[in-house]
């Protein structure tokens, strides 16, 4: 029984992640070394057909680059226009005067600094829980062995396939009874203790040799100590990882907070520049969009600082937290 | 199987087994002491509510907390329910464009970036960022870009000659599409990092072979690499069917359900009439018709993935 428990986690935990060779292949794909092989070898056999299938991939790459990326380049050059040229007919992309002024007023015509305190604040706590109870839990998993623990990580694993939307409502009604709907902590909970973490720390883990942690403990170190000194500082990129899809997805919720936060004092960033959308009739879109350049701005950054450890998160886990 | 061997050998007890179950017992201890502080977080906030959503939905559980048992009453109201109908089939029709839409793009696209091309880095960033975007400036931005008078989508369909471009989230027929479409622009970058991970498992020895014996590019993606890339299939198709048949945040700041109901999703017939109506014990009905959508589809999967794989 407890064998077959075992063998079906398994078989449903490799199934459920992108498979080892990927992650390796993946990593590599990340620290983007460059091989120096294949550079010869297309160099050689550089045919007229080879080029021109060369030329009609690159072209192929600008038409979707420029598909993803002119939404943002739009929002950003309309949050510059004064309100009435953002919906000038024909379409002009660059505003006529760039209004610098957007990015001051937003700050007084609406509770962004209000809405961008909220959200550091949720982010920076959730993402510290998540890392903290499921690095810890993920050693659990990973480095003991003792009864129940397959079927755990099986109900855990098995909670991917539930969508939170099934049982928001249940949730809901929990949280209100415990009093804590309407607060900041009703979002903490929602997200800090997320299958997501123990499933990414786990899978990187177990990519650390097992004969570390055994000389450690046979040199008397305690499981915790073993965590604490060895387990830790040996997954930083992991950690940095979980930390960045954390914080992004926190930053980004706008379910939660939509639920959760009814008093206007609370709201997210996200929920602000919503009702920024619907409270006023005539919306000044050009603030709006000056409004969420700001609210992207930050992610943006972080993003790019770090896309090495998202792509490995994700890599890892084949989740998105 | 464990707790019967331990008693049979309780029968005749060693010298070293109680020092041995001890351990055991020690071992067990702290296993679930490192398991613990994220179990109960976990515990109470995700299996406690998914065990009391079946409780839910058999009641007619309101707004004042008060719930009688009705037994099966909630599931034979949601049949005769026209709007729960509409949004079922809404949902599957957002999920069969959405999934085969995305599963080419992202495909494609990670195909192109598996080359060795100037740049590749900068368009893998590129393909990422409408991921890592916050869903409110999405909606925004689209919803203007989609304007069917003031829009650049509809100028530019009109520059290219098309007279009567759509209305999009204006009408009834294009509503969904045009969700479907900014759903695959978000989504793509991460289908993509999967498929790029799952590519590089693709032997470059085979390749070489197959273009030895002749195999043209089409011939050696169908044969070589679509077999390789199996294991990343499934849990591509996996993970797109859950997230599709949950599609919620997008819709909601999208068209809100309109209009009329023509992109009415099941998420938001549940948020309706839970957090809208307090129809709590209904809405958990409709909320356990989607949680077993989810788990049949993904078992089903699961066991079709098995089956061809052994």
């Amino acid at each position: 029984m407890a064998e077959q428990i075992e063998k079906d986690a398994e078989l449903l935990v490799s199934d459920f992640t992108a498979p080892a060779g990927a992650r390796r292949g993946l990593r590599k794909l990340a620290e983007q070394t460059p091989e120096p092989q294949p550079q010869v070898a297309y160099t050689e056999k550089m045919t007229p057909g080879r080029r021109i299938a060369r030329i009609a991939m690159y072209v192929g790459l600008v038409i979707f680059a420029i598909g993803l990326l002119a939404p943002f380049v739009w929002m950003v050059l309309s949050s510059f226009k004064s309100a009435n040229e953002v919906f000038s007919v024909p379409v002009k992309w660059l505003p006529e005067t760039w209004v610098w002024q957007n990015y001051i007023d937003i700050w007084t015509e609406s509770n962004m600094l209000v809405w961008i305190r909220n959200t550091l604040f949720l982010a920076v706590v959730v993402t510290f829980l998540q890392v903290l109870t499921g690095s810890f839990a993920a050693y659990g998993f990973a480095r003991m062995r003792f009864r129940g623990r397959d079927v755990l990580f099986l109900l855990y694993v098995g909670t991917i396939a539930v969508p939170w939307q099934s049982y928001m409502i249940p949730q809901f009604i929990l949280l209100s009874n415990f009093k804590v709907s309407n607060t900041l902590w009703s979002i903490i909970l929602l997200q800090a203790f997320g299958a997501f973490g123990v499933f990414l720390m786990k899978q990187f883990y177990e990519t650390i040799p097992e004969e570390l942690s055994e000389a450690a403990r046979l040199d008397g170190l305690s499981e915790y100590a073993i965590w604490r000194r060895i387990m830790l500082p040996l997954s930083i990129p992991a950690l940095a990882s979980l930390t960045l899809l954390t914080f992004v997805n926190t930053w980004n919720d706008y379910l939660g907070p939509l639920i959760y936060l009814r008093n206007p004092d609370l709201w997210t960033i996200q929920l602000g520049l919503k009702g920024f959308v619907s409270n006023l009739f005539d919306t000044n879109y050009a603030l709006l969009f000056a409004g969420l350049t700001i609210s992207v701005i930050p992610i943006a950054i972080i993003f790019l600082l770090g896309q090495k450890y998202f792509v490995e998160g994700i890599a890892t886990s084949g989740l998105k937290g | 199987m464990a707790t019967i061997t331990a008693t049979e050998a309780g029968t005749a007890p060693p010298p070293v087994r109680p020092r041995r179950s001890k351990l055991r017992l020690r071992n067990t201890l702290i296993g679930w002491s490192f398991i613990l502080p994220n179990f109960i977080g976990f515990g109470l906030l995700t299996l406690i509510p998914i065990i009391v959503l079946f409780y839910m939905s058999f009641t007619n559980w309101n707004v004042f907390g008060k719930a009688d048992w009705v037994g099966l009453a909630n599931f034979q109201r949601l049949i005769g329910d026209g709007s729960f109908r509409i949004s079922v089939l809404n949902t599957l029709y957002y999920s069969a464009l959405h999934i085969p839409l995305t599963i080419l793009v992202s495909l494609g696209l990670a195909l192109l970036l598996n080359n060795k091309l100037r740049g590749v880095a900068f368009f893998r960033t590129a393909a990422f960022f409408p991921y890592i975007t916050s869903i409110v400036a999405i909606a925004v931005v689209w919803n203007l870009l989609f304007s069917p008078e003031y829009g650049p989508i509809n100028e530019f369909l009109r520059f290219i000659g098309i007279q009567n471009p759509p209305g999009w989230l204006t009408s009834p027929e294009w509503a969904m599409p045009a969700v479907v479409i900014v759903g695959t622009w978000r989504d793509m970058g991460y289908y993509m990092i999967l498929f790029l991970a799952g590519l590089q498992t693709v032997p470059r020895e085979l390749h070489e072979a197959a273009r030895v014996d002749g195999a043209n590019v089409w011939q050696r993606f169908v044969n070589v690499t679509l077999p390789c890339l199996r294991p990343t299939m499934f849990f591509v198709t996996v993970m797109l069917t859950i997230n599709s048949f949950k599609i919620f945040d997008l819709i909601l700041v999208m068209t809100d359900g309109g209009p009329g109901q023509s992109t009415l999703v099941m998420s938001q017939f549940i948020y309706r009439k839970g957090f809208e109506e307090s129809q709590f014990g209904y809405a958990s009905a409709a909320a356990v018709a989607l949680f077993f959508m989810c788990i049949i589809v993904t078992i089903v999967q699961f066991l079709w993935n098995k089956k061809r794989s052994s």
